[in-house]
């Protein structure tokens, strides 16, 4: 186990041996086509693989399934890298491993995980968690998707909204949450149950069209009468909502690293483009009113930084579990609220430094800009993230 | 088999470039890293060593490195990749060596290490002089078959493509021999987190000339032939010139400026 008390937030050379591998492979891979992907809005196939190629998907996932075994400070480098240069292709690898692998791993029984798994971990086949409703989102208590059990078999009814990589050639099933039956007190029994895509009445309607992360797969789900085994729940019946709920805190510790990404990469075209660009006879980054705001944004890199890895250092150490759980859950909520913030400051500067260029889809910080918004609300509103720092404070917020 | 690869440590070509005061390149003072040239040798390397499997016993890939402490860099990002093990010879005296200096280093290197098979990259991204593998070759006294963009192993028998300006040649050499491979060999491999985890477990030995019977007085900026006697920083780019085309006359323009620049 790290010892968190001796140098928290240093990553080990092999973390910043993993960062310089993600870092040419974004470089390399990504970069040249992220601006005509976007365009497109195309979801690029090949280089999820290629990702997957690499190891990425499998980095924390045990080697039973073809994994690396490597802590959760890895894949948040892995996240951050590829965010670096874009944030659609970090999503697609953050929710990959968060919401696709990871619920089943922890809930999934050995033939589930066996069924599953080894795909998923190579980055062939990736996974959606189907939570969100149109009518449950932060109150994901309020799902009203049905699932009943039939002749041995799950019969699922309802519709799921905004799923990520629930729609794609490379998606092999997506687990909903659904109701399975009303407890004793009158509340909703809900449970999470694993639908393979292809499952006739599944079907992923067509993708949305989004202000930002237009290179990530995002579409609305609908269930009639689709049918599944009964093995196919996930976790215990009843468990679902609440098992879920406890994979959550690793999702926001992950989208704080998406948000360092994003704001290196404002940091970085913004000192650049500082450097070049002149107005009344000398280079922009030579007015205070220029650099203090780049001096602003190196502020919020270091601080989201060192937030983002703590919680994921808390975790390494196994402090999300038993007595330390509530401090994670904290630490977890203040990178994400703090990091998330800070991205859409950073992207708002940069579109600033960059003057009417940094207007034009040309110029990857246009393309920042648009993307940097849903990290406020994807897994956890920021309003979601304060109420329970609120309520982590003993405070009686609703 | 063994496979010795011979790979530098070399400035970030991405960072600024910068000169000690006797011309010599500042690699202390600057990121380095395992030179992308030699990065194909170590593919390939891989790449005859997974082909090989465990057939005619196990293989060894060894990564041979000469350069300050930061070099070990250069050695991890090989095993990271999946070499077996490293070496990295360093000595204060051997700063400042040209190619000939920095063969015979490399071919006593050599000397000790098992080797069957010895790959280098085609050229530094640094230095460029490209003549380290035909030198090393000489020194060893071993058939060189240099700038391979196609290799194949055939028992004892290696066999490059070679491609030249007039013509592409294809080379045997009868093993043990040290080979060249350039920039057309195959993409090199990236790191997984795995193999980054397992390369800490990796050895590297270090080496002084002392290890290797290397005099002092052989090596180093005094007993090397090439020296810098000049550097000049480049010149800061100009704005360049936007032909426009509004009457058709676009093309001639076009042709004009690559005559005047001799480059039609
Ligand atoms: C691109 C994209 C991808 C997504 N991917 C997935 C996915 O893969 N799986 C999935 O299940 N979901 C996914 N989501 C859904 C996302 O998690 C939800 O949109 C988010 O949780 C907010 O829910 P909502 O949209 O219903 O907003 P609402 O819950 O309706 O919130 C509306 C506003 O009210 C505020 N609010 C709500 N409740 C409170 C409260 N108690 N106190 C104070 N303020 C409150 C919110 O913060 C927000 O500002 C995705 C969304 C997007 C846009």
């Amino acid at each position: 186990m790290a010892d968190l008390s001796s140098s928290p937030f240093e990553l080990s050379p092999e973390h910043e041996a993993l960062r310089r591998t993600v870092r040419d492979f974004a470089e390399k891979e990504v970069a040249p086509h992220v601006a005509a992907w976007d365009r497109e809005h195309h979801f690029p196939v090949d280089l999820v693989r290629k990702v997957g190629e690499l190891g990425l998907f499998g980095l924390t996932a045990p080697e039973e399934y073809g994994g690396a075994g490597g802590d959760f400070t890895s894949l948040c480098v892995a996240i951050e890298e590829l965010g670096r240069v874009d944030q659609s292709i970090g999503i697609t690898l953050e929710a990959g491993v968060g919401l696709g692998i990871n619920p089943i791993l922890t809930f999934g029984t050995p033939e589930q995980r066996e069924q599953w798994l080894p795909e998923l971990v190579a980055g062939r086949a990736l996974a959606g968690f189907g939570l969100t409703e149109p009518g449950a989102g932060s109150d994901a208590g309020a799902t009203r998707t049905r699932a009943e059990l039939v002749d041995d078999e799950w019969v699922v009814n309802g519709a799921k909204q905004f799923i990520t990589n629930s729609g794609s050639e490379l998606t092999s099933l997506v687990t909903v949450t659904a109701r399975t039956g009303t407890r004793e007190d009158g509340s909703a029994e809900i449970s999470a149950i694993v639908v393979p895509a292809g499952t006739p009445g599944f079907v992923a309607e067509p993708a949305y069209d989004k202000l930002g992360w237009h290179i990530s797969d995002t579409h609305p789900l609908t269930f009639t009468d689709v049918r599944v085994p009964a093995d196919h729940l996930l976790g215990e019946r009843g468990r679902g909502y609440a098992q879920f709920l406890a994979t959550l805190d690793d999702g926001r510790v992950a989208i704080a690293a998406l948000a360092v990404g994003c704001i290196q990469a404002c940091l970085d075209l913004s000192v650049e483009y500082a450097g070049q660009r002149t107005t009344f006879g000398g280079p922009i980054g030579r007015k205070q009113g220029v650099a203090f705001q780049l001096a602003d944004l190196e502020v919020m890199l270091q601080a989201s930084r060192a937030l983002t890895y703590r919680a994921a250092a808390m975790k390494d150490a196994g402090r999300d579990t038993g007595r330390h759980r509530a401090e994670f859950k904290r630490a977890a909520s203040v990178a994400k609220l703090y990091a998330t913030e800070s991205a859409v400051s950073a992207t708002r500067i940069a579109t600033q430094v960059f003057g009417g260029y940094g207007f034009m889809e040309e110029y990857p910080v246009a393309r920042f800009y648009r993307d940097a918004k849903i990290l406020e609300i994807g897994e956890g509103t920021s309003e979601v993230q304060r109420m329970l720092i609120a309520r982590g404070l003993g405070l009686p917020v609703e | 088999m063994n496979i010795v690869v011979c790979v530098k440590y070399v400035p970030d070509a991405t960072g600024d470039r910068k000169f000690e005061s006797d011309n010599t390149v500042d690699r202390e003072g600057v990121d380095g890293l395992l030179s992308e040239l030699d990065e194909y040798a170590v593919e390939q390397s891989l790449q005859l060593k997974e082909k090989l499997g465990s057939d005619g016993g196990d293989s060894e890939v060894t990564v041979l490195t000469i350069g300050p402490a930061g070099a070990v860099d250069a050695i991890r990002k090989a095993l990271q990749m999946g070499a077996d093990k490293g070496v990295h010879v360093q000595d204060d005296a051997i700063a400042g060596s040209d190619a000939f200096a920095t063969s015979l280093v490399l071919a006593e290197a050599v000397k000790k290490l098992p080797h069957d098979l010895v790959v280098c990259g085609m050229a530094s991204t640094d230095g460029g002089m490209g003549v380290v593998p035909a030198m090393l070759s000489e020194r060893l006294g071993l058939p060189g078959a240099t700038l391979g963009s196609s290799i194949e192993l055939d028992g004892q028998t290696l066999k490059i493509r070679r491609d030249g300006d007039t013509a592409t040649v294809t080379v045997e050499a009868t093993l043990p021999a040290v080979l060249s491979v350039t920039d057309q060999s195959g993409e090199a491999r990236y790191p997984s987190f795995k193999g980054i985890m397992a390369a800490k477990k990796k050895p590297v030995e270090t080496w002084s000339l002392a290890d290797l019977g290397v005099d002092a007085g052989q090596v180093g900026l005094e007993a090397s032939y090439t020296a810098v006697e000049e550097t000049q920083a480049r010149p800061p780019r100009t704005a360049g010139e936007i032909v426009k085309d509004e009457d058709g006359s676009g093309a001639k323009a076009l042709v004009d400026f690559l005559v005047s620049k001799k480059f039609v």
